[in-house]
């Protein structure tokens, strides 16, 4: 249970609304100014993620100085409603400042590589406009202090994503991966409307103050079951089983969305949103145990398809699932968890963006390339590419001193202690998943810079201009230094103890758990030398197994979503369409006709003879006289 | 003096009206059939109050005369009309209102 107090802002943090206006104005003078932004459009897309950076290392040396670390500062009321109050407050305390720091700062560099990235594509402007609304949504997200301001910013990162990934709209493939990923977000965002709902209805809040202050009055199953319904929506976000499947096809965007969608914004929302909600999570067990079981599921799942996709981005994509498998995995260990699953994310959004824009640099040098069977051979011609690309992947796949060892093994090592004997369980899927990250890993290594050359001869690879390379180097040193700055020492640790408390026991640096991961890693990377080093790659991917087919096809996720989830909607839509027609409009349409038959024939009475009328006036006539004697006798 | 006398001769007027109203063609005729049976039960009226003493039934078959004057005015202008639209007095050759 978290004891901190939360103080209204002081000092330079009373400013931190700057967080949220450089970018968004970055976003509205590129959208709405149009066509004549277009000449240095680009320059002010980045200057205004890198002033939010500024601001953003002020605001954490400006917190690392205050005894408070916990402050909020308010804006405005928003809901003010008898017994709703919503408040615009921005929240900044240690867990939203390493977010903000992450978000702006590997932001801002992938903003800057996109520069070169982008340099040669029409609607650059446009793209900007796209990533400063992408940073400033991710902003609102993590600085909220309740959970509906934390919604709009949801929402705003699934509607920014939507348009990046769709920003090639005119291949169909891309407004379809668009849409997809859109409308898988809107399970998990139906989930989280769920919760905050249940907040409100439970507790008469939706602060996190409001929420975490009186969660245990509610009983075990309100927090169970909000502990469920948030990771619902956290699987919606960060692309968890069951709702994995948007996150393959949203590589249809051009590669620095995928960097910042998988690095410093989107999928993190989910991993922020489980480890903001501790306080509710620690009175939920079995929550808790929900979410290793998914993070494990996930981790494995991704491993296996990034072990079998031949394309260099789906693969990351599928590495990108497992690896933030592993953060849920963290995040359902309670305290014992929470602070490697936050340090493994800080990690990650160094090299998984390093990845990224090691791909696309690649991508770029190769007329855009993407079929690893069509590289070979590159290190000698993109050799900066190739040393951040390889320093990444040694933080990916836990060598000590690099990041990933730091970040991942803690993880690992803390399932052996928790969850009982199910925990061995989950350590045993997460030291098989670091033996899989190795071997998928690796096959990219080999696949990409070792081996023959396998591209026609048209293509002319190539160094990717400094704009380009610059960030990455920026980001290797990150992967490097990162997950060794944050766990020795317990710097992290210490630093976000007020919010997510203390892990119960120190397992070390060096854990039995890390060691075995280590050796598994390395077999991994053997196996996958003796499968793609030792043997020349095949241009054409052969038939391959089961396990590897099922894997190339997503391991049948759209399959199951199709089968499962749309067929029988559709035949539902159209079960209604058929009961509409003929039962409801049925019904509607026999009486309309009956209506109109029946005036069809009396209308032949008004046949235009006036005698005949006169004929029907008297014999009503004599008919109302005789019933009037009738009556009145 | 038995009010019967009067009222068998309304009857038989009203009755006379009546049927000339259903059988004849023109409505000239027609017209006259109609004032007919107005003037039958002015009979009537007439009759009634004289037995009863009063000057009720009197006053309505004014009412009814001065009806049936502003009656004829306004019948025979559309009659004229029409006759010079359609060279015809015949109620049954003006039948252009129907379903």
């Amino acid at each position: 249970m978290t004891t901190v107090t939360t103080i209204a802002a002081t000092g330079a943090l009373k400013l931190s609304w700057l967080l949220l206006v450089f970018p968004l104005f970055g976003a509205a003078v590129l959208l709405v100014g149009g066509r004549r932004t277009n000449r240095w459009g680009h320059l002010l897309g980045v200057a205004m993620p890198v002033a939010a950076f500024v601001y953003g290392v002020v605001a954490f040396f400006s917190l690392l100085g205050d005894t408070d670390r916990s402050q909020d500062q308010h804006l405005y009321s928003w809901i003010p409603v008898a017994r709703l109050q919503v408040n615009v407050s921005l929240l900044v305390d240690p867990l939203s400042i390493c977010f903000v720091l992450l978000i702006t700062g590997v932001g801002s560099l992938i903003i800057i590589y996109s520069v070169g990235y982008m340099a040669h594509d029409r609607d650059r402007r446009r793209f900007f406009g796209y990533l400063n609304l992408f940073l400033a949504s991710m902003l609102l997200l993590v600085l909220a202090d309740n959970y509906v301001v934390l919604y709009v910013g949801w929402e705003g990162v699934g509607l920014a994503s939507y348009l990046l990934i769709g920003f090639w709209q005119e291949r169909p493939s891309a407004a379809v991966a668009a849409k997809k990923a859109f409308i898988v977000n809107r399970v998990g965002d139906a989930s989280l409307t769920l919760a905050i709902f249940l907040m409100f209805s439970e507790f008469g809040t939706t602060s996190f103050t409001g929420v975490f202050g009186s969660v245990h009055s509610g009983g075990s199953g309100v927090a169970t079951a909000l502990g469920l319904l948030l990771l619902l929506g956290a699987c919606g976000k960060s692309a968890q089983v069951p709702l994995q499947s948007w996150l393959l096809d949203a590589m249809e965007g051009p590669t620095p969305v995928s960097a910042l969608i998988h690095a410093a914004t989107m999928v993190t929302a989910g991993v922020y949103l489980l480890v903001r909600s501790n306080p509710i999570l620690a009175l939920a067990p079995d929550a808790r145990v929900a979410i290793a079981i998914v993070g494990t599921v996930t981790l494995l799942f991704g491993g296996i398809i990034a072990s079998a996709k031949d394309d260099i981005k789906k693969s990351l994509a599928g590495s990108t699932m497992s690896q933030i498998g592993y953060m849920f995995l963290g995040a359902g260990l309670g305290p014992a968890g929470y602070v490697f699953a936050i340090a493994l994310l800080l990690s990650h959004g160094f090299y998984k963006a390093g990845l990224f824009l090691g791909a696309g640099s690649v991508m770029h040098g190769m007329d855009d390339e993407q079929d690893m069977r069509r590289y070979g051979g590159l290190a000698r011609y993109l050799p900066v590419t190739y040393v951040t690309f390889g320093l990444a992947y040694l933080a990916i796949i836990g060598i000590p001193p690099f990041s990933g060892f730091f970040a991942k093994d803690p993880i690992i090592g803390a399932d052996f202690s928790e969850h009982g004997s199910g925990g061995w369980v989950l350590g045993i899927c997460a030291l098989l998943g670091a033996g899989i990250t190795a071997f998928y890993m690796t096959r990219m290594m080999l696949m990409t810079w070792y081996g023959k050359s396998r591209w026609d001869d048209k293509a002319h690879p190539h160094e990717s201009p400094s704009v380009m390379t610059g960030p990455m180097v920026v980001l290797a040193i990150g992967s490097v230094g990162a997950g060794g700055f944050l766990i020795i020492n317990d710097r992290l640790q210490d630093f976000l103890a007020p919010v997510v408390g203390v892990p119960p026991v120190s397992h070390g640096i060096f854990t039995v758990a890390g060691t075995v991961a280590l050796v598994l890693a390395l077999a991994g990377v053997a196996i996958a030398w003796l499968r793609y080093g030792r043997l020349p790659v095949p241009v054409m991917a052969p038939a391959g197994r089961f396990l590897t087919v099922a894997a190339r096809k997503d391991l049948y996720g759209d399959a199951f979503n199709e089968s499962i989830l749309m067929r029988p909607g559709q035949w539902l839509t159209r079960l209604s369409v058929y009961f509409d027609n003929r039962g409801l409009d049925g019904l509607v349409n026999s009486l309309a006709a009956l209506v109109g038959g029946t005036s069809g024939r009396v209308r032949k009475t008004e046949n235009g003879f006036v005698r005949s009328y006169a004929l029907s006036m008297f014999f009503g006539a004599a008919a109302l006289v005789t019933l009037l004697l009738v009556v009145r006798l | 003096m038995s009010p019967v006398h009067y009222v068998s001769l309304a009857v038989i007027l009203f009755v006379i009206g009546a049927v000339g109203v259903l059988v004849r063609r023109n409505a000239i005729v027609i017209f006259m059939c109609v004032e007919l049976m107005l003037n039958a039960c002015n009979l009537a009226f007439v009759a009634f109050a004289s037995m009863h003493g009063n000057l009720d039934g009197q006053v309505i078959a004014f009412f009814v005369m001065v009806v049936a004057a502003a009656e004829v005015v306004v019948g025979l202008a559309i009659l004229m009309a029409i006759y010079r639209a359609r060279r015809s007095a015949s109620v049954d050759d003006a039948n252009l209102l129907k379903y």
